[in-house]
């Protein structure tokens, strides 16, 4: 079964058009990375799935337009207000908004006790009672991650999951998703290649139109179309994005 | 001043609105900030005077006049936000501007004497009447107990609406019940402070209080705490100095929010 369909998605901010006819499908179990230049609809994409934008098309999630309920989403964290007076605990335990039945959603103990551990999973679990003002930015992202795995989605979305994280929290996540993988269908978008190269099982590249839609073997030709100016890409280990001399003609 | 508010009524109803209008602006100057609908509900409460222009025109209540045509304003801002891609600061100055012409309009055409709306501009707490007080407490009731009730799901919503949409919270009923709790709100304290002034009663408690707490309770009921104080102490000053009362509670609430930030600054 299909997790996503997605047939002629286009997508218009005033004049500008954001997503021009894209057509693509994920296979339940997969691990789709989303690669592409600033402004290429990435996130635009992220944010028509879970409904949150205004598109034409069809979008349909495990066989069904508008089954929000299967998704897992986490944002990015320019997205939000970080001012927003809320401890780390306090937003992991909103995950369970929809199953606390009581009119005033006491949270039980062992709602609690899971958020706690999930946190602990993240290494985040001493920031528990501190308030989102104190974070730094890659505390904050895993905080949302630890919160969007609290939901147990059947299709996790992810907006640069790994933003602001040091090498070694990335590798860490990274390691978690793939874990998770064998549970749930994972689209992540990223600019990061070593996270294309170590966990995704294909790849989709964005600039307004879907580029390439496929395995996760990146060529100097796809990143060319993709980013629009000649890349060539060097491989340590994990491949590593380099301009070569080049006008801007 | 106390021995006089246990003599005159007119004291008495003031004093009441000051514990109703606290708790509203209170819990509203929160909602508002952390929705960043500061703008909004400037543009709206210059709105209202269009509204309260038409009433003196067509001779009916300025005070229904001015909740009708901001709630429709509202409406209609609250729909193209949702709807538009166009930025919602544009619609909002074009009603700010659209409703005080009309305003302007309306009073100009009105044959004979100009009927005396300074109140509506600039607020004045002792022509409180006996109808207003029964419509803010009512206010005040619906706000509390909305608040009290669904205290986590206004927290999602204010935080991250996405992610309260997608765990199946009605964010646009809240998106919309939030546009008429500001313009009930904003119809009501134009008595208090007037449409010019009210936009720092929507404000500066929700403001001083974020330097003072770092929990969402803890602000809400300092919030509240603030209020009392801003409009109990600006009454007090106008009474004694013979000042507008509106204006006053302002300016006694401007030097408080800059005194507690000095405070902060300070300690670092």
């Amino acid at each position: 079964m299909n997790a996503l369909s997605i047939q002629d998605l286009c997508v218009n901010y005033a004049n500008h058009h954001a997503l021009e006819h894209i057509n693509l499908t994920v296979s339940e179990g997969d691990f789709l990375g989303i690669l592409g230049p600033n402004g290429g609809g990435k996130s635009t994409f992220i944010k028509a799935i879970i409904g949150s934008i205004p598109y034409t098309g069809k979008i349909e999630i495990f066989g069904k337009e508008n089954n929000f309920s299967t998704l897992g989403y986490m944002p990015q964290s320019l997205d939000l207000n970080k001012r927003f007076p809320i401890n780390v605990l306090e937003v992991c335990l909103g995950a369970y908004l929809h199953k606390s039945w009581n009119i005033l959603h006491k949270y039980t103990q062992n709602m609690k006790d899971e958020a706690m551990e999930y946190l602990s999973m993240l290494g985040i679990e001493h920031l528990a009672y501190r308030g989102i003002t104190e974070l730094s930015g890659g505390e904050f992202q895993k905080m949302l991650l630890a919160r969007t795995l609290l939901t147990k989605p059947k299709l996790l979305l992810l907006d640069e999951p790994t933003a602001n994280i040091d090498p070694q929290s990335s590798q860490l996540i990274f390691e978690l998703l793939a874990k998770l993988n064998s549970k749930m269908t994972i689209i992540m978008v990223t600019h990061d290649l070593t996270a294309i190269a170590s966990c995704v099982k294909s790849i989709a590249c964005l600039s307004q139109t879907l580029i390439y839609h496929g395995e996760p073997k990146l060529n100097a030709e796809i990143m060319t179309e993709m980013y629009g100016c000649p890349i060539d890409l060097i491989a340590h280990g994990h491949p590593h994005r380099v301009l070569p001399h080049h006008s801007h003609d | 001043m106390f021995n006089a508010i246990l003599e005159y009524q007119f004291l008495q109803y003031a004093f009441v609105i000051i514990i109703l209008s606290s708790i509203v602006c209170g819990i509203m100057s929160n909602l508002i900030i952390e929705k960043k609908m500061l703008m909004i509900s400037g543009g709206l409460a210059h709105t209202a005077y269009g509204g309260i222009g038409l009433a003196y025109f067509f001779s009916f209540n300025p005070t229904l006049g001015a909740l009708g045509f901001t709630l429709c304003c509202a409406l209609f801002i609250a729909i193209l936000n949702r709807k538009s891609t166009i930025p919602n600061d544009i619609f909002i100055a074009l009603f700010w501007a659209l409703g005080m012409a009309l305003g302007i309009i309306f009073i100009g055409l009105i044959p004979g004497y100009t009927p005396n709306i300074e109140s509506y501009l600039f607020g004045n707490i002792l022509f409180v009447s006996w109808e207003d007080l029964i419509l803010m407490a009512v206010l005040t009731v619906i706000i509390g107990l909305s608040l009290v009730l669904f205290y986590k799901d206004w927290q999602l919503f204010l935080f991250d609406e996405d992610f309260a949409r997608l765990q199946g919270l009605a964010v646009n009923f809240y998106h919309y019940f939030l546009y008429l709790l500001v313009t009930l709100s904003i119809i009501l304290l134009i008595r208090v402070a007037g449409i010019i002034l009210v936009l720092a009663l929507l404000s500066a408690p929700a403001a001083s209080a974020s330097l003072c707490s770092k929990s969402f309770t803890g602000r809400l009921l300092l919030s509240i705490l603030f209020s009392f104080i801003f409009s109990f102490c600006g009454l007090w000053l106008s009474y004694h100095l013979n000042v507008s009362s509106g204006a006053s509670i302002v300016v006694f609430a401007f030097c408080i929010y800059s005194l507690l930030l000095l405070r902060k600054k300070l300690m670092g």
